[in-house]
């Protein structure tokens, strides 16, 4: 029978073949809207470690005190130094990590080359397990190398194959800002979407980083920042104010792997809080947040606005698609009311006129979806048009967005033909015999 | 026109006039939103700077070699005389920012040390005694810098110089008498700095949505960075831009190699430009490509659905045909209908056009819409289902009386 009905269906829509396109190109143009709003949408808004994100947690406490912060009282969202320092130090944590951005410039052996700048970070040991950083050469600095404050330095593949042709480098020298460092470790490629843990300085979606190296060296050689230091009423004078005062620049990380490291480490902090406050250091009281990563994605506010907007754009687009689907299904079904009724009075049930509509509209989502796809491919390709570079090299078209196309057109043209196909079903054979 | 019995015939096709109202209602509350998005990112687009853009380059310098603060101070002083001294270059100054950077320093101003609520926020620029004439705006009262009053600042030092250059929004917001010319401010100091000189216009670094309540409040102080690394205004002569893209960091790697310009810094307005208003533009075209596609597809709805009931109807056509009714009566019954049915789906359009805008407003830092956006796109959904009525229309006009006599 199946068979039989799209070879009706088929006929049927080559009859009117000008309100067959307007319906495919409907289902096309408002799935394809869709479907690329939402490939960039799904390219930025994803978790970067689904496995691990609800163990990884980003702790705040309030330096700056009631008087600065909106109705909301949300303390800085980096830390000062004095407090990071003072976390990092009581390894309350199963691992632990503070991180700021930084820019070198790298002075090639080759002096014909003229120097470059690359950005990358100061960190500690713990970040390359606790981030699950995969090398292709080495491994990252041990914690006495955090202790030493060694001059190792962890490289991307990419500078690797700058500076090294691609060979393996670990235990040669790199110079950094006339400085040199040895390498340790090359990792491969490793540039998680969005950068979580530098989300706080806007490098959400940056370029991959290029080196990662001891913190506790970083702050010997007095390198600033390369991000946002965020400084409350008078900022501190020179190097002694950015590591004494109360300016906000240093992002930490901590592992927390389950509910009672978490209920552990929540009491810490907030007695780390009192304790300041005990001490007078910050005269208010203890206002502390540990959020995972999901939740610290939301709290700053991750995707961009341009691109919710987009998205709902196109879902408002293949909504008056849909509904514009509907009216021409129902005026092509209805025009067919005397067939109907001709097939009932024959003995046709009710369950197969639904079969024979729905399997029609199935064939005109199908089609839709063909387009859509086509659509869909072009918009990804043209998608950095409209979309910051940035963001734009992240979103392509895979075989789930492949197949989420097709799934989401045929199945939005078989609800649309769900009204119609019913009104089809109610049709009075006696009622159209006679008129007929 | 009687419209009775439209409105009797509609009720026998309420489920196509629901659909053709909500297609209308729903078309219209995004296009007039999507309109809205254009104009207010296109506004920005057109926003001047002040400067002479024309023939501007800016180049983003960093020091790749250890240098001491006074070193670097030195290595400023001569590049900017090597730049100037090149025969495309009418003029150079340093700086730390420049306008439609994308972000940079901005501080609080008061108008009394004590003050505890800022009176407003201006972008801070560094410069010189060449800064003026580099950037090409117009000096509108008082003088300029001179050379003695320049100062240096190290990294994150506190350095307040004693005179000040504002631009005239400043000056007009802090002081709205017109009196600023040698009054005092406090920029986030305690120590004053008194206003030497207005400029016409100078637009900030940054157009976020923040910043617009301050928009082209800037300050100019008198101070080059001896830490980190430094932009370089250059102001060729009129025409020759190209050469003083050729010359300017063939000049600068002559003083000194280890230094790294950053090609993604800077460079020509043109340049600038299409870098910070990229979303901008891009979110312009997408809704426009939005709103002609979401209006095709409303319009060719409307002639499908059209069409259908035309062809159902073809023998009460004929029947009134047959009883007097002229062409044009039979045209403007379809006329008239869509007519109606449009009406209803602007009126739900409009109220569903406002909300999506408030909740745009609460959840997207968006303007409230205003009227007009909404009055225009009432009169072009109206139009539009006119003109996408009118071929349908006339082919039922054409239906012959005799059609009548049919029996089918």
């Amino acid at each position: 029978m199946f068979g039989y009905y799209a070879q009706l269906g088929l006929r049927s829509l080559r009859r009117n073949p000008v309100l067959t396109a307007l319906m495919v190109m409907a289902i096309g143009f408002g799935v394809a809207a869709s479907m690329i709003t939402y490939a960039v949408f799904r390219a930025i808004s994803g978790d970067p470690m689904p496995w691990k994100s609800a163990q990884l947690f980003v702790p705040q406490v309030d330096n700056w005190g009631p008087q600065s912060h909106g109705p909301d009282n949300e303390p800085p969202d980096m830390l000062g130094y004095v407090d990071a320092t003072a976390l990092m130090n009581a390894h309350a944590a199963q691992r632990q990590v503070a991180t700021y951005p930084i820019s070198f410039p790298v002075q090639p052996a080759d002096a014909a080359v003229t120097p470059f700048s690359v950005d990358g970070y100061a960190t500690y040991a713990d970040f390359f397990g606790m981030f699950e950083v995969p090398f292709r050469y080495g491994s990252g600095w041990s914690a006495a190398d955090d202790q030493r404050h060694a001059d190792s330095v962890v490289i991307s593949s990419r500078l690797n194959d700058e500076l090294f042709g691609g060979a393996n480098s670990v235990g040669r020298e790199i110079r950094l800002d006339d400085r040199s460092y040895r390498i340790v470790g090359v990792m491969q490629h490793w540039d998680p979407h969005p950068r979580f843990y530098d989300v706080a300085n806007d490098n959400a979606f940056a370029a991959a980083a290029d080196f990662y190296l001891p913190f506790t060296r970083a702050i010997d050689l007095k390198t600033e920042t390369n991000g946002h230091s965020n400084c409350n009423g008078h900022a501190g004078i020179g190097w002694d104010g950015m590591l004494r005062g109360q300016c906000t620049w240093i992002s930490l990380w901590v592992e927390l792997p389950d509910a009672a490291a978490l209920q552990n480490y929540r009491s810490f902090l907030q007695g780390y809080a009192a304790e300041q406050q005990r001490s007078g250091r910050f005269p208010w009281a203890p206002n502390i947040r540990l959020r995972n990563l999901t939740q610290w994605l939301d709290h700053e506010q991750v995707v961009p606005q341009e691109s919710k907007v987009a998205l709902l754009l196109g879902l408002g687009f293949l909504a008056v698609c849909l509904i514009n689907t509907v009216g021409l299904l129902l005026a092509k079904f209805m025009r067919r009311a005397s067939e109907i009724g001709v097939r009932r009075a024959l003995g046709a049930a009710r369950r197969e006129i639904y079969l024979q509509f729905l399997v029609e509209a199935g064939a005109v989502g199908c089609a839709g979806g063909v387009l859509g796809l086509l659509l869909t491919g072009i918009g990804v390709l043209g998608v950095g048009l409209v979309f910051e570079p940035d963001i734009a090299r992240l979103a392509r078209l895979d075989l789930s967005l492949v197949g989420l196309t097709l799934l989401v057109a045929i199945g939005a043209t078989l609800v649309a033909a769900f009204y119609p196909t019913w009104r089809a079903a109610r049709v009075q054979p006696a009622w159209q015999l006679k008129a007929g | 026109m009687q419209i009775k019995p439209i409105l009797g015939a509609l009720r026998r096709h309420k489920a196509g006039t629901v659909l053709i109202a909500l297609q209308i209602a729903l078309t219209l509350a995004i296009v007039c939103n999507a309109l809205f998005i254009i104009q207010q990112r296109l506004a920005h687009l057109s926003e001047p700077t002040g400067i002479d853009e024309a023939n501007l380059l800016v180049i983003s310098n960093q020091w790749a070699g250890t240098m001491s603060p006074q070193q670097i101070d030195a290595q400023i002083q001569t590049d900017l005389i090597a730049l100037r001294q090149l025969s495309s270059v009418r003029d150079a100054a340093s700086a730390e920012g420049y306008p439609l950077r994308g972000g940079g320093w901005d501080n609080f101003v008061m108008l009394k040390p004590e003050q505890l609520q800022p009176t407003t926020d201006a972008a801070v620029y560094l410069g010189d005694e060449h800064s003026i004439g580099t950037l090409g705006v117009k000096l509108i009262a008082g003088r300029n810098f001179n050379a003695t009053e320049v100062m240096r600042m190290g990294s994150r030092q506190i350095v307040v110089p004693p005179v000040v250059i504002v631009t005239k929004a400043l000056a007009d917001r802090l002081f709205p008498d017109g009196s600023a010319l040698g009054k005092l401010i406090y920029p986030m100091t305690s120590t004053p700095t008194t206003i030497i000189g207005i400029v016409e216009q100078l637009q900030r670094q940054g157009v976020s949505a923040w910043s617009k309540p301050y928009a082209y409040e800037a300050l100019l102080w008198p101070m080059r960075q001896d830490a980190g690394g430094v932009y370089y205004m250059v102001r060729a002569k009129p025409g020759q831009l190209a050469a003083a893209i050729r010359e300017a960091p063939a000049a600068l790697y002559a003083q000194n190699r280890m230094r790294i310009l950053d090609p993604e810094d800077g460079g020509t307005y043109p340049q600038i430009r299409q870098r910070i208003y990229e979303s901008d533009r891009g979110m312009a075209i997408l809704m426009g490509i939005v709103c002609v596609v979401l209006l095709a597809i409303t319009a060719a709805g409307i002639v499908g659905l059209t069409s259908f009931w035309v062809g159902q109807r073809r023998k009460q056509i004929g029947v009134r045909r047959a009883l007097g009714a002229r062409k044009r009566d039979i045209l403007s019954y379809f006329l008239t209908e869509n007519f109606l049915i449009s009406l209803g789906g602007v009126l739900l359009g409009s109220v569903l056009a406002i909300a999506m805008n408030l909740w745009m407003v609460q959840h997207y830092e968006m303007a409230r819409l205003s009227l007009e956006y909404l009055l225009a796109g009432i009169v072009a959904l109206l139009l539009l289902g006119q003109g996408a009525v009118l071929a349908p229309a006339l082919r039922a006009s054409r239906v012959s009386p005799v059609e009548a006599t049919r029996s089918v």
